[in-house]
């Protein structure tokens, strides 16, 4: 890393938890009204991760009530985000997975990753 | 007046009150004081300001000899700064700690140069458009006058030309953050130039 790029580095989130396109993820997004804050949680399959430093981000796509795709991009070190869970782990062969859009029910699922021993 | 002088290093973002924001980071100063203008001797007040050491056989006997008088290694920058706030004599060095976050600066330098430009990219002119019959003239300016009166084009006409490479100043740029270990100082928004480009700092105000 160039020496003024760590200028930046104190907002860089070191511990974040590797996800991966074609994970089910848990994302915790503070949510501020007025005065109040609560925890929105946003589940979906990651189907893409892009950018790099702080400027990096990730689109989370789900099926949201209707059967009616719903899809957000969250700035991977934005400091609204207090966690991301993952769920569910798939084996993929690509990096975006765009091609989910244009597919539904059955078609739409993504293989379990297997965990080896 | 405060000022500096550094050296564009690059851009990135970061968050600022939750919002990602681009900003750049400029490598500021050491300035050392070369030589201090007064009213008395020189009709004006100022601060000549050195950056940039250079070794000593890159400069020439005068600028040697000027140096060597205030006690500074050779630089390759030396500029003024008029009405310099404080009291500073020849020797002093000047570094990023003269700012402050959320100080008001602005920032002068050289924009990157785009060369021959044609209208579109150098005043922002509208594309007279790609489809429906248009023909060899895809990014020309259309009309450039009328014919028996003027029956000339009006000067200042706006031309593609030259674009670039010239001296800008952005102003009203808000420090975000000091690192004065490295000499680093963060401000919001873009500055002109290529990283690596010399830059002026001018202190216009403090912060909200």
């Amino acid at each position: 890393m160039e020496t003024w790029k760590e200028m930046i580095k104190d907002q860089v989130k070191e511990e974040l938890s590797e996800f991966n396109p074609g994970d089910t993820v848990d994302v915790h997004y503070r949510v501020v009204e007025g005065d109040k804050e609560r925890i929105q949680v946003f589940t979906g399959t990651v189907i893409s991760r892009r950018g790099s430093d702080l400027s990096a981000s990730f689109t989370v796509r789900k099926i949201g009530s209707g059967g009616i795709g719903v899809e957000r991009i969250f700035p991977l070190h934005s400091p609204f985000i207090s966690d991301i869970k993952i769920k569910k782990r798939a084996s993929v062969r690509r990096a975006k997975l765009y091609f989910l859009r244009g597919l539904k029910g059955k078609a739409a699922r993504l293989k379990e990753k297997t965990q080896y021993k | 007046m405060i000022g500096l002088l550094g050296r564009k290093k690059g851009m990135a973002s970061i968050f600022d009150d939750g919002k990602l924001t681009a900003v750049t980071v400029i490598e500021a100063g050491p300035c050392p004081v070369v030589q201090v203008k007064t009213p008395e001797r020189n009709k004006y007040s100022a601060l000549q300001l050195a950056f940039d050491p250079v070794r000593s056989n890159l400069a020439n006997k005068p600028r040697s000899g000027h140096f060597e008088k205030a006690g500074v290694k050779p630089h390759r920058i030396l500029v003024e700064f008029r009405d310099f706030e404080g009291d500073h004599k020849p020797g002093d060095v000047l570094k990023v700690d003269l700012f402050e976050t959320g100080d008001r600066i602005d920032v002068t330098g050289i924009s990157k140069g785009r060369g021959f430009a044609g209208v579109i990219k150098r005043y922002g002119f509208k594309s007279p458009g790609q489809t429906h019959g248009t023909h060899e003239q895809f990014r020309g300016p259309g009309s450039i006058g009328n014919a028996s009166y003027p029956a000339r084009v009006w000067p200042g006409k706006r031309m593609a030309g030259r674009m670039g490479n010239k001296r800008v100043t952005v102003k009203n740029l808000r420090v975000i953050k000091i690192d004065s270990d490295k000499g680093l100082m963060m401000v919001k928004g873009a500055i002109p130039g290529a990283p690596g480009g010399l830059i002026r700092i001018r202190k216009t105000g403090p912060g909200e």
